[in-house]
């Protein structure tokens, strides 16, 4: 039982005090917030589960969708650059080449979208509940990592179809796709903090992406088509140790027998490491120190 | 006049205070908030200008929402709100549950205090059983908890009096049965300071009945419960106490009869 004197009149800041009461909404420090953001992991899981399944609900094919979107994708980027630009003529093997680039570019692209709208998209709930606002950048992510996961299930298949055959190699996809999700995991988190106090930036996502999807070899070999022109080698080495090239990159050389080390950047591991590492932990750092800051003004 | 009210009947609580625990202590809280003006929207280069210069964009506009507003809650109260359109009344809510920052005094808690706001995390694409989970998660419960009290929530809800409607698509339900099943979610979780903002209108007798009791029951086991309604019937049944906001200034604290006899006498009256 705690006892208060009753001759002194308190201070509404003393009384507190006296109570144990705290401050509400106060910016937990960065251990404790990773712990409340474990705390909150099915959450996470759950609502990324949910927006998943909701994406398509009123659509009469319903899942289908998943996987039907980014194949007609694909498809159309066959026909533009594949057919009538004719950039395979140098690439082996270009439908798989192709299907690999669009399928981890989607995710890569979709994933800073997301971000950009996680936080700012969601003011009704972040100003409804508390919770830490990273899970929803990081919901987002999740959400979109399940959707590649259907969409590699299908380059499987057509990995096969293509007549590729599966080896030891497909393994090294695994730590590729781990690191690219912690990559992107890192853009959504920086850019779901830029979006919240910038709304107009997602009016810019869409110029800044395919600005990146075009430079990053999504459609066209990088190595084959600028060995030709005369470039400063750092522009092509600029080009190739983008994280989206990488990441790229590294798919086609698990999954494709013709593409060859010989395309990949040097060190290319330690770089895709770095990238995920600086995305994922400066993100982190960077989303948090603004935490009690969303969803207000 | 109102001031003086307010005064003595602080003074009166503070001789009792000592037993009680207080929950929410607020003071002296000013709550100023901007608002984007319709002016906001540029083209893509003044966007792309403001981006980079930084510069606040034209057409904002302060509003002092909240001025001054001092009071302390204890354990086991139901305070209602009450106020006209505008007066600040969840303004002010926002600010004790940590959610709109004070321009100046502060907001002191004991835990958590919640809104009563789950329906952000609802999706109304998703059956009535997947937003249970969905909801009681968003708020923080564990998937156990959530399975312990499944059933309870959904009787309460009464979603289930007309046939299986819990596994049917939110979309799919009247805006009674969806307030219901809302209110029913946010109020399965035991709350250190509970604020609810207008929900009890909605529903039909049976089911403002069962919520006044659920409000009951939560006031009883955890603690404390803010009630913002225009209904001054439902302030006068549900709460003991009652704050009275006017244009963000408190104008009156105390036992709820009073403060709306008061309230309803300044309305009639002007």
């Amino acid at each position: 039982m705690t006892v208060t004197t009753v001759t002194a009149p308190q201070s509404p800041a003393e009384l507190a005090a006296a109570h144990g009461l705290t401050v509400s909404g106060a910016r937990p420090s960065l251990p404790r917030y990773l712990a409340e953001l474990w705390g909150r992991r099915h959450f996470v899981t759950a609502y990324a589960g949910a927006r998943m399944q909701a994406t398509y609900s009123t659509a009469r094919l319903g899942q289908v969708w998943h996987l039907m979107t980014p194949l007609l994708n694909a498809s159309v980027y066959y026909f533009i650059f594949g057919v009538v630009m004719n950039a395979s003529h140098h690439v082996p093997d270009y439908v798989p080449f192709l299907i690999t680039g669009v399928f981890v570019w989607d995710f890569i692209g979709s994933s800073v979208n997301a971000g950009t709208r996680a936080v700012h998209g969601n003011l009704g709930l972040v100003r409804a509940l508390h919770f830490p606002r990273a899970s929803l950048p990081i919901s987002s992510v999740v959400q979109l990592f399940q959707q590649l996961l259907v969409t590699m299930g299908a380059l499987v298949v057509l990995l096969l179809a293509f007549g590729q055959t599966p080896g030891p190699a497909w393994l090294l996809a695994l730590p590729a796709l781990f690191l690219m999700a912690v990559f992107c995991a890192g853009c959504a988190l920086v850019m779901a903090r830029v979006g919240s106090k910038n709304p107009d930036v997602s009016q810019l996502m869409p110029f800044v992406l395919r600005t990146w999807m075009y430079s990053s070899g999504v459609m066209w070999s990088i190595d084959s088509v600028l060995r030709t022109d005369h470039l400063p080698h750092w522009v092509t080495l600029l080009l190739k140790t983008n994280p989206a090239a990488v990441y790229i990159d590294l798919m086609r050389f698990a999954l494709i027998d013709s593409f060859k080390a010989a395309s990949l950047p040097h060190h290319v591991w330690p770089i895709a490491i770095g990238w995920a590492l600086l995305a994922g932990v400066g993100g982190f750092v960077y989303f948090w120190k603004a935490e009690e800051e969303y969803g207000r003004g | 006049m109102a001031d003086t009210l307010t005064r003595s009947t602080t003074s009166t609580d503070r001789t009792a205070a000592d037993t009680r625990v207080p929950t929410v202590i607020a003071d002296e809280v000013h709550v100023v908030y901007k608002v984007h003006g319709a002016t906001r929207k540029g083209g893509a280069t003044a966007a792309l200008s403001r981006i980079f210069s930084r510069r606040p964009a034209p057409g904002i506009r302060e509003v002092h929402a909240v001025k001054g507003v001092s009071f302390t809650a204890y354990k086991g109260e139901a305070i209602g709100l009450i106020g006209s359109n505008g007066s600040g009344k969840s303004t002010l809510l926002k600010a004790i549950a940590g959610l709109q920052p004070v321009a100046s005094g502060a907001v002191y808690s004991h835990g958590q205090p919640s809104l009563l706001g789950v329906n952000a995390a609802l999706m109304n694409d998703l059956t009535g059983e997947r937003n249970v989970v969905l909801g009681g998660l968003a708020m923080g419960m564990t998937r156990r908890q959530i399975r312990e009290r499944y059933q309870d929530i959904v009787d309460f809800s009464g979603i289930n009096e007309k046939g299986d409607f819990i596994s049917l698509p939110m979309r799919t339900y009247s805006s009674g049965m969806g307030a219901r099943l809302r209110f029913s979610i946010a109020a399965a979780k035991d709350h250190d300071v509970l604020m609810i903002d207008e929900a009890l209108a909605t529903g039909d007798a049976a089911f403002q009945r069962r919520s006044q009791a659920r409000i009951e029951e939560l006031r009883a086991s955890a603690g404390t419960v803010f009630l913002v309604s225009h209904g001054i019937g439902t302030v006068r049944e549900t709460c003991d106490r009652a704050i009275w906001l006017e244009s963000g200034v408190l104008r009156m604290d105390g036992p709820s009869g009073e403060v709306c006899d008061a309230y309803e006498a300044f309305t009639s009256g002007g």
